[in-house]
Formats: C-alpha cells, structure tokens, sequence
C-alpha cells in the first residue's frame, strides 16, 4: 500500500514537472516581445553606428535588450517589402520612403507619443538650418515626412500628427582626399574628374547614391544645370552617365567601391587620392595615422538621414516597448554617442547634456580642439588644436546641396548605371 | 539474425533523400524562377503575368551594332574571356601538380599533406584575401618596388591590380584546386603495369604522357572543367573586388537587379546564364563521354 501511494505521488509530481517544463517551453515561444521579462526588440539595419555600449546602455536604463538583424540599405528596404513580420523596428533611410509608404507595410508614426518631437531639428522638419533654407533636391525628408493618417499610403505636404520615420541620424558627406598625396587645395567637386587624378580617383557602385555624386560633379564641371539631381529625366541621366563613361573609358578610375571597407583600403594604400567617401570611413583611416580629409566643397553637401520606422502590424504592448526604445534613443545618451562619431544626432539640446563642453565645441561648433577628441571606442580623432574638417554644424548641414534620393526614373538610372560600369 | 545486406531496399528508397532536397530546394526554386521571369513588377512588387519585356531589354540595341556592343554581349563576352582564361591556366598548372602528387610522391602520408598545402588558399575569407592583395600589386606594393628598385620599370604598373590581369590570377590562385583533386583521382586509378607496358615497349615520356596518361585523365579533366567554368561563369565577388568594380559580370547584374527588387528582370537573366552555362557543359560532354569513361 504505501509503495502504492509512492508510485502514485511519484507519477503525479513528474507529470507536473513534465507540465510546468512544457508550459515553460509553450511561454518561450511567443514572440520575444511578449514575454513579461525582459523585452527583446528586432532591430532591422544597417547598424553601423550601434556599437556593444549602446545596447549594455540601454538595458542599463530601460531593462529593454536589442537584437540586431543586420542588413545593407538594399536589403532592409528588401526585407520590409517580403519579410514585413521579421523584425520589430527598422532602421531605414527617408529616400527609400517614396518607394516603401505604397506598400503599406510601414505604421504612420504616432508623433504625439515622442516626448522630444518638438526638439526633434529643423532639418527635418522644415528642412532649415538656424533660420536658413537648406538644399532640398533629391528625397529630401521634410518631403516624406509627414502621411495623412497612421495608416496611410500617401504624403502630406504640411505637418500632420503622423510620421513614416522618427528621425534619428543624419550627415552631410562629401569627397574625401589625401592631403599628403595630392598637395594643393581641393576645393571643387569637379576635381573628381580631374585628368591630374587620373587612375587615382574613385566613387561608389552603389546607383543610387553614386549617380547623385556624379550629378554633383557634373554640375560643378559646369556641364549642365539640374532642375533637380535627385529626381533626373532620361535625358539628364544619359547626359551625366556619358560624361562619367567617358571618364571612366580614359582612366580616371581605379576602382569603384560597393562595400565600406573598400574605400578604407584604396585609400590607406594610396591607391586612390580623391573618392565619395562616408564620414566612418574618414575616421577609420586616420585612426591608422594616414592623413585624409572630408573636404568640404564650395558647392556644398550631399546629405542623408535615417530614422526608425515600425511594421504596419504593430499594436499594443509592442508598440508601447518600440515608442519607449525611440524615446530612450531620443533621450540623449546616444545623440551624443552618434555626434562623438561624426554624425549629428536628430534631437540636438538632449546630446549636448551628455557632451563634454569641449567635445560640444569640437564637433558642433567647429572650434579648435582643446584638448585630444576620442572616439566613443577611445581611439584619438583629432589631436588638440584642429579643428573639424567642414567646421561647425551650421556651417556643414547649412551648405546641403541635395539628398539621397528614389527617382521616378529609377529603373532607367539603374540600367545606365549598369552600362556604365560595363562600359 | 537476418543477414542485413540480403535486405535490398529499392533503388528509388535509397535514392528519396537527396531527391527531395534535389526536388524542394533546387528544382522547384529553379521553375519559379523560370516563371517569375516572365511577370512584370513595378517598384515595390512583383505582379503576375506573362510579358517577354525581362527578355527583351535584355537584348535591346543588340542586334544593331551601330553604338557598339550592348551591356549584355559586352558583358558575355568578357565572361567568356575570364572563361577560357582561368580554364586553361587551371588546366595546366592543376595537371602537373596533379602529375606530381600522383606519381612523384610515393608517400601517401606525403600526398595528403601535399593537398593540404593546396587547399591554403581557401583558409581565409575571400575579403581578406582579396585585400592582401593590394600590398602584393598595389601601386606601392612589392611586384612595383621590385620592378622599380631593378630598374625593369621607370613608373609603377597599373596593369597589376584592377584589371584583368588580376582577375585571371584570383581565379587561378583559387580555383587551381578544383582541378588538381578531380584529375589526381583520375590518375591514382590508372593502373601503374599500363606505364610499365609502355616504357617497355620503347616509349619516351612524352609519348606515355600523351598517348596513355592524358587520354586516361579525360574524366578528370572533364569534371574539373565544369568546377571551373560553372564558378566562373556565375562569379561576380572575385570579379568585382579585383576587377575594382569596374570589369562587368552577369552575376553583379543579377545582385544589382535583385536589390532594387527588379525580381523578374533578374530572374530573366539568371535563366539566360543558366541556359548558357548548361550549353557549354553540354559541348563538353559531347566532346567525352563522361558516363561511359567513369
């Protein structure tokens, strides 16, 4: 008998362990977000300013932890068309909005629930910088900012209460040059087609960003004078690809580069001395010790912006979490973290309370160093005394030209693009 | 105890799993591919129908020669080129080493050792290793230096790195090896007595080599050549960082295509290259009986 009641007992307490082992297994299934503990966001992009520290930050502050799902630009604008359940919050640039917004697969931003949106820069907003009317050719984001509802598939032309993305970087790039190697001052975007830097020049294989450099050039080669870089007709597309054809069939070019690292190497060897060059990669060649400069031009900028967006589908405590991680990264810490690396970030008064008052200086007001100015990794930018190429922020996003762009010719300009590569 | 190997499971039993991985993951991709080729899409989405409008802009301006070659042919034929290039330089240093391994090295502790040295080139990621090559061939690199400080050269030579030139010894350096394992395994199952036969019968080594060692390696030799071609034919990284991006391949189209979400026009082209390449594996294989000679 009491071997029995053993047995018995024995047999109920493992069928509720096998239970409870189950129930545990069934409640790790959901959907990370759901869980009570601990919430995990997808973070679709590039990533390419999110560093270990920020995510140790974040849970530090919030309890929230990120899992990155890390894409190029082509391929999260991809992944948003096919996979739109496959991640949490997506990190995209304005210029793909044009295409993304008629698919519906992005939720109209509620602007009310960002604490910050009214210090969000005017850059975005209304496309100025301190007062002034800053260039707005190409997909410039005051254009693709505002929809008319949290669910729409259209634009608005005026403010409205619901936003594609909540921005969050942004920068002003231009050509990069080796002072050393080329020895006079560069100060024209013309000077890429230079036959003096002939099989010394190079610009990106990336279309769409690539054709808005060479329209640069070409403008400033006073070739001819586009209504609007960012969105070309035929005509204008076939004109700037024959002159880059041309250059490219006389030489000019070593290399054209598609992934960041290339551009970091052609010019650390040397191969290259004048390149469209990405603020990151500036830094990382110098923090070899080879001297290279993001040379600002008298014809100004091409700017770009990014922002975090959230599937169409999202509601209730998903969303809650993804509005409480934009308000986090709204919140300063890492506006300071992106303007130590050379981007600016979206909401400008909250980063400056985590900036030392000479960091402050350095990178937004474009005064001498006072003392070494560190990567947010610790490696030395910049020595005390200089000064940063381009100077302060009025000065680099108050001489954007134009923007990455989406245009309506897109399928032409990659096909033009494609010849001229095979030319 | 039943004896296990009286039990004959059918040939089609045996056969089911690699049929179905065969049929779900490279069969069925391959039809909707074949189908998508012939829908239509617009910036966002890929919409059904049955349109030869993928094909025909592949081919637009190809049949009139009067502004030069299109993309396309420009693009098949440097294709082509790195072909025959890679092909014959593969042939000939992977049949020699193979010639070595087989039947200069008697050890077979010292032939696999051997091999190992020869899969080197494959122990680094293909980035880093495309990047060194920029210190070998760079315009400061060692091949320039030398040339420069033996006074071969008065300017350094752009020829070396970003160009064709490049292309070719990548794919060489790399893809040797595809042919040295299948013609080495060819000659390990040539029956040693044969050689003997012939050098006793008054053959030179010359003539044992044409005559009995070439013709016995055909298979090998064969299948080395469809490694070597299907590799390059569909290449477009090792094209692109060593040709600096600036020599065209079928396989960037296609990358390029896909990440504007051009799905059917890429999938018209993928279908044209594996049209093609099928083509050239299909001239090989007439030339020899692969079948009959295994």
């Amino acid at each position: 008998m009491k071997k029995n009641i053993t047995r018995r007992n024995m047999l109920k307490t493992s069928t509720a362990a096998v239970g409870a082992v189950a129930g545990a297994g069934l409640l790790k299934g959901f959907p990370a977000i759901h869980a009570a503990d601990a919430p995990v966001i997808r973070y679709l992009g590039t990533a390419v300013n999110m560093g270990d520290a920020v995510q140790k930050r974040l849970f530090d502050d919030t309890g929230i932890k990120v899992k990155f799902i890390v894409k190029t630009t082509d391929e999260v604008v991809k992944t948003i068309f096919t996979q739109p359940n496959s991640f949490d919050i997506v990190d995209s640039e304005y210029f793909s909005m044009p295409k993304l917004v008629p698919s519906g697969n992005l939720l109209g931003m509620d602007t009310k629930r960002i604490k910050e949106w009214d210090n969000v820069t005017s850059a975005f907003t209304k496309g100025e910088v301190a007062g002034k009317k800053i260039g707005d050719q190409g997909t410039a984001p005051k254009k693709v900012m505002y929809l008319k509802g949290s669910s729409s598939k259209e634009f608005a032309s005026e403010p409205t209460q619901h936003v594609t993305l909540i921005p969050t970087v942004y920068n002003a790039d231009t050509l990069g040059i080796r002072p050393d190697l080329i020895k006079r001052p560069i100060s024209t975007w013309a000077e890429l087609l230079n036959p003096e830097f002939k099989g010394k020049a190079s610009i990106l294989n990336i279309p769409s960003i690539g054709i808005m450099d060479a329209a640069m050039v070409v403008e400033s080669m006073g070739e001819y004078k586009y209504p609007d870089k960012g969105n070309m007709t035929k005509k204008e597309i076939d004109l700037t690809m024959k002159i880059f054809t041309e250059a490219k069939k006389a030489g000019q070019f070593r290399a054209f580069w598609s992934d960041f690292n290339e551009s970091v190497n052609l010019m650390a060897s040397g191969e290259v001395v004048i390149q469209s060059m990405w603020s990151p990669a500036i830094t990382a060649v110098r923090t070899k010790g080879i001297p290279c400069v993001y040379q600002p031009l008298k014809e100004g900028y091409r700017a770009w912006a990014a922002g975090f967006g959230l599937p169409a589908t999202t509601k209730g405590r998903q969303a809650d979490i993804c509005y409480e991680f934009i308000n986090w990264y709204l919140s300063g810490w890492v506006g300071a973290y992106l303007n130590r690396q050379g981007y600016y970030s979206a909401v400008i008064p909250t980063a400056k309370k985590y900036m030392k008052s000479y960091e402050w200086d350095y990178w937004m007001l474009g005064k001498p160093a006072t003392a070494d100015i560190m990567s947010p990794e610790g490696k030395k930018l910049a020595s005390k005394g200089e000064i940063r190429d381009g100077g302060s922020y009025e000065a680099r996003m108050g001489s954007v030209e134009c923007w990455n762009a989406t245009m309506d010719e897109n399928k032409y300009m990659v096909r033009k693009w494609n010849e001229m590569i095979a030319s | 105890m039943p004896n296990l190997f009286k039990i004959k499971p059918s040939v089609g039993l045996l056969s089911l799993p690699y049929s179905l991985v065969f049929i779900f993951f490279f069969f069925i991709p391959l039809v909707l591919t074949f189908i998508i080729s012939f829908w239509d899409y617009n910036e966002y989405s890929i919409i059904p129908d049955l349109i030869l409008e993928n094909y025909k802009y592949i081919f637009e301006n190809c049949f009139s020669f009067e502004n030069g070659m299109c993309v396309t042919f420009k693009t098949y034929l440097s294709t082509f080129m790195f072909c025959l290039l890679t092909w014959f330089f593969t042939l000939i240093i992977g049949f020699f080493v193979a010639y070595f391994l087989a039947f200069y090295v008697n050890s077979l502790t010292w032939q696999i050792a051997l091999f190992l040295l020869c899969t080197i080139p494959f122990w680094t990621s293909n980035v880093i290793r495309m990047i060194s090559w920029i210190p070998l061939l760079g315009r400061n690199g060692l091949v320039n230096d030398f040339f420069l400080s033996t006074g071969l050269t008065s300017a350094p030579q752009e020829w070396l790195l970003y160009s064709g030139f490049s292309v070719v010894l990548a794919f060489v350096h790399l893809y040797t090896l595809f042919m040295i394992v299948p013609i080495f395994n060819s000659m390990m199952r040539i029956d040693k007595s044969i050689i003997e036969a012939a050098y006793d019968s008054g053959a030179n080594g010359f003539q044992i080599l044409w005559n009995i060692i070439i013709p016995l390696c055909k298979p090998g030799i064969v299948i080395g050549s469809i490694f070597v071609i299907t590799v390059v034919m569909g290449d477009f990284i090792t094209i692109g960082i060593m040709g600096g991006q600036q020599i065209p391949s079928i396989g960037k189209i296609i990358y390029v295509e896909m990440s504007y979400l051009q799905l059917p026009a890429a999938a018209a082209n993928a279908v044209i290259l594996l049209l093609l390449t099928l083509l050239i594996i299909w001239i090989m294989t007439k030339m020899i009986d692969i079948r009959k000679e295994l």
